[in-house]
């Protein structure tokens, strides 16, 4: 199917780093059955800096596609990068995703970023809460 | 890899019987059948021949058969045209369902913008509409019932000369949007009280683009393209006498071999529905009896549409899903919302459709295919997760 780039596709059939990270240093998670995608991300994470991570997704392809490649990018870098990761380097990341698809990026970006705040509560680290999407009151899933 | 095509209630692959009774209709009797000279008479017969022949497939006489681009444009010129004549007597209330095809609802949404009153019929549980339901509905300024004769994503069949034979006894216009039927399921008209039909070529291996209404004599149709005077006045465009050809030949085919061909159908679907029905937390949508020879629809708990059709398609199976994500819109498919399956669920729904070529060998690597896949992408699912460490409750009971 020519819906996407041979990069997504080669993400939705080999996913990488996909299972759940028992005793992990964060989680988060993201979406909503009810749109159809839901992401969680499990991280270790070792003097600030993310040496392991796993996903798990229910959703469609890009939405499978984009977590995994998402915890690529981010696993073995320092919280800071993890912290600035933007859905468009995902979706360059991918070599692009149908317009309609965009949001499974964002969602991407958002699991990391919840993830990280979850380690900054667990931890009672200070941080800046406006850096951090405010899940309850996104739009994606406003059916 | 071999390629197993089950999606044939999106389209069909064309049969060689169709194809052959289109050749010479681009090369050699390329006439315009409003022409007088001999090759345009010639095109001209043969576009009578072709009427008659669909017209005895379903019990019809020639003059009753309008020719379309297919079944949308039937269906929209079905409603509109009873729409009109309503208003002129002032009656503006059409009867529906909520399990419609867009071509259908689209155009009652339209017709409900310029005044007219729709009621959308709930279905039941299988995704049927009763004669009972319908008679409760007409009121005095109804001015037609469309109901579809079986649905193309859940493969329910309707009562449909029992609606009609409602419809008819309170002197109420009955279109049926008969797609998915025509050359799948026997049909008769008259006997079926059908006053409006739609059908569409390329369900039935006919060609795409081609289509056709039936309208009982009496029944006026207004035109939805306007211009030159094709077909009666009713739908100006010179003729694309090739595809009606095919049409014609296609339906001829599908209506002679029937019998054969449901017969190998339904064991195949049957198969196909018990075998996935093994598969746990798994559901069918739509009627176990009342059902589309080929039409096979499940949804399965804990996973996405797309992501399954991806897969299988990965692994030479072609089939089709209710998902948001292959609907091009926020929401699951209308349908399996229609008959109560809650948004989560409806996202991992997938619809296969088998013709009489595929083989019960087939049916047996689509049901393996499926069982991987759906296995495989619950093991990476969060919900999923939560549904078997007892966090969150199961929605499908089994
Ligand atoms: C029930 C039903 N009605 C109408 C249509 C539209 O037919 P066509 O594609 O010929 O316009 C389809 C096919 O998509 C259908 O399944």
């Amino acid at each position: 199917m020519a819906l996407y780039s041979e990069k997504v596709m080669d993400h939705f059939r080999n996913p990488r780093n996909v299972g759940v990270i028992e005793n992990a240093d964060a989680v988060g998670e993201v979406g909503n059955a009810k749109c159809g995608d839901i992401m969680k991300i499990y991280l270790k994470i070792d003097n600030d800096v993310i040496t392991d991570v796993k996903f798990e997704t229910f959703g469609c392809g890009s939405a499978i596609a984009s977590a995994s490649m998402a915890t690529e990018l981010i696993k073995g870098k320092p919280l800071s990068e993890a912290l600035a990761l933007t859905n468009k380097a995902v979706v360059e990341a991918l070599d692009g995703l149908p317009a309609h698809k965009v949001h499974c990026s964002v969602l991407a970006e958002e699991v990391i970023k919840k993830a990280l705040q979850d380690y900054y509560e667990r931890n009672g680290i200070e941080y800046d809460r406006t850096q951090f999407p405010d899940c309850d009151s996104c739009e994606h899933c406003s059916i | 890899m071999k390629t197993i095509y089950a999606d044939n209630a999106a389209t069909t692959k064309m049969s060689k019987t169709a194809l052959e009774a289109m050749m010479p209709y681009f090369t050699e009797i390329y006439g315009n059948p409003s022409s007088l000279h001999t090759p345009g008479q010639e095109a001209a017969e043969a576009l009578w021949q072709a009427r008659e022949d669909i017209a005895a497939c379903i019990g019809a006489e020639a003059r009753e058969i309008t020719f379309t681009s297919g079944g949308s444009e039937a269906d929209n010129q079905a409603i509109i045209s009873a729409a009109r004549s309503g208003a002129r007597k002032n009656k503006k209330h059409i009867i529906s369902t909520a399990v419609e095809h867009h071509a259908v609802l689209h155009t009652l949404r339209r017709l409900e913008k310029e005044g007219f009153a729709v009621t959308l019929l709930d279905v039941q549980p299988d995704g049927s509409v009763t004669p009972e339901q319908v008679k409760a509905a007409i009121r005095p300024d109804t001015c037609l019932v469309t109901v579809m004769f079986a649905n193309n994503e859940i493969g329910t069949v309707n009562p449909i000369r029992e609606i009609g034979a409602v419809c008819r006894e309170a002197k109420v216009l009955f279109h049926t949007d008969a797609v998915q039927a025509v050359g799948h399921l026997p049909i008769n008209v008259g006997e079926m009280n059908i006053d409006m039909l739609s059908a569409s070529a390329h369900k039935f291996h006919g060609p795409k683009g081609t289509g056709f209404l039936y309208a009982k004599r009496g029944v006026v149709l207004t035109n939805v393209i306007d211009g030159g005077a094709q077909e009666r006045g009713k739908r100006a465009g010179t003729e694309n006498i090739p595809a009606i050809m095919g049409m014609a030949a296609a339906l001829k085919e599908a209506c002679a071999n029937m019998e054969e061909n449901t017969a190998k159908m339904i064991a195949v679907r049957d198969r196909l529905i018990a075998g996935l029905s093994e598969i746990p937390k798994s559901v069918l949508n739509g009627s176990r009896d009342h059902r589309l020879p080929g039409n096979v629809n499940f949804c399965f708990e804990g996973i996405e549409g797309e992501s399954i059709l991806l897969l299988l398609d990965d692994k030479g199976v072609c089939a089709s899903s209710g998902s948001a994500c292959t609907s091009g819109s926020l929401d699951p498919s209308h349908v399996l919302l229609a008959i109560g399956r809650p948004h989560e669920i409806a996202h991992g729904s997938l619809r296969l459709s088998v013709d009489e070529s595929v083989t019960l060998e087939d049916a047996d690597y689509i049901i393996n295919a499926v069982k991987q896949t759906v296995e495989y992408l619950r093991n990476m699912s969060p919900v999923w997760r939560d549904l078997i460490s007892g966090k969150k409750e199961f929605t499908i009971k089994d």
